[in-house]
């Protein structure tokens, strides 16, 4: 709920600074939207693990009879399901305050629902990792924000090339980093969280 | 329950960072036996039984558990499906009722025990519909005991079990660990204070030497 109107509060208020130039609005509209989101995200991408982390349910987890990167995997999906789904979901509302072309709309809402996935799982590796350093909501986005650079060239790409009615080959590109990411992750992040258990 | 027969150690050293916390520790624990394990603070209780549990990877030496069709299974992640465990931290989230918290506990370790008999016995069963958060720190523990008796895990892993309980609360840990043990299940119980029942004691050593 706080990353939806985190979400929406980022995207407001970007036509403000920029100023009331329709047109350099409906192009920035796709990586605005897009930087918002990774933006919102990242807001609870911390708490993945922490808070069972802190209360020792995650001891009792790690103990219980799933492999921890299925219960990995469990928690990158609820965190899509809070973070990523909604904002896909609101993102052409707030599409509309930037004046995006009716042309774009589709490629919109694709590219963010292809690659909120990855967000959410390249998240965890990091939440994995950060688990057990104070702080670690800090440390965290300078982690995994370059990793997650290619969806966002990918997905704004996309948005603008369908815009200037280009051929488009991003959405390949961004379902196939999406899917690598959700298919990786869980191994990588079942492995941070076991390091840090071990302190 | 899966039963065990034993739970070996042999010639194990724990290190925490760069200092040693001992080593060549070896002892074996039998089915239907209580070790309580002593120790001043900072002597490596907690760490033994995290080692013990999978989650601390000992520098050397071996843990193994036994089945009672004499199978072994040395590594981490097998011994994982016999521990129960209650450590430090009484695992409840504050927003979660205890029976919300513990049927999801329940289904999780695959277990069909009626969540509400497991409450009554803690005797926690008339605030079974409050948020975690408003229970006081005796009753979190009482909760957590709850958790660990309808784990149905044969080696439990107790961590200073009294710590924040009344002398009501102490009975039933006894209680509880006494019919654990009688069921043919192990235990190893890091703890200051003397637990009720006798049984095997180990007595970790001094930090600073």
């Amino acid at each position: 709920m706080m990353a939806v109107v985190f979400f929406a509060a980022v995207a407001a208020l970007v036509p403000l600074g920029v100023g009331a130039d329709l047109k350099l609005l409906g192009r920035i509209a796709g990586g605005v939207l897009w930087v918002a989101a990774v933006l919102a995200a990242l807001l609870s991408l911390d708490r993945i693990f922490q808070s069972d982390f802190e209360d020792g349910s995650l001891d009792l987890i790690v103990l219980g009879p799933l492999p921890l990167e299925a219960v990995v995997f469990a928690k990158m999906c609820a965190h899509w399901l809070t973070t990523g789904l909604p904002l896909t979901i609101l993102s052409p509302v707030l599409a509309l305050l930037f004046n995006l072309p009716a042309g774009g709309y589709d490629a919109l809402i694709v590219s963010l629902a292809l690659g909120t996935p990855a967000i959410s799982a390249i998240g965890a590796i990091g939440a994995g990792l950060t688990l057990t350093v104070r702080r670690g909501g800090l440390i965290l986005p300078l982690l995994i924000l370059p990793l997650i650079s290619p969806a966002v060239i990918f997905g704004a790409g996309a948005i603008l090339a369908s815009l200037d009615g280009l051929a488009n080959g991003a959405f390949p590109l961004l379902g196939a980093f999406s899917f690598v990411a959700v298919l990786l992750s869980p191994f990588a992040a079942a492995a941070a969280v076991r390091l840090n258990l071990q302190g | 329950m899966t039963a065990l027969s034993g739970l070996d150690i042999e010639a194990l050293s724990l290190w925490r960072g760069e200092r040693m916390l001992f080593r060549d520790l070896a002892f074996s624990v039998s089915a239907g036996e209580a070790l309580q394990l002593e120790g001043p603070n900072g002597s490596g209780k907690t760490s033994l039984l995290r080692a013990i549990a999978g989650f601390l990877e000992p520098r050397a030496g071996t843990i193994r558990v036994r089945t009672p069709g004499n199978e072994h299974f040395a590594s981490g992640e097998e011994r994982a499906a016999f521990i129960g465990w209650l450590g430090h931290q009484d695992g409840a989230k504050s927003q979660l009722t205890p029976l919300e918290g513990l049927s999801f506990y329940a289904r999780y370790y695959g277990n069909t025990v009626r969540v509400e008999e497991a409450l009554q016995r803690v005797g926690l069963s008339r605030l079974g519909d409050l948020p975690a958060q408003y229970l006081s720190a005796g009753q979190k523990r009482r909760l957590a005991l709850a958790r660990l008796s309808l784990s149905a895990r044969p080696l439990w892993l107790l961590d200073e079990p009294l710590a924040s309980l009344d002398a009501s609360g102490k009975t039933l840990v006894t209680e509880l660990v006494s019919q654990h043990c009688k069921d043919g299940g192990l235990a190893v119980i890091a703890t200051h204070e003397p637990l009720g029942f006798e049984g095997p004691r180990l007595a970790l050593g001094n930090p600073q030497t």
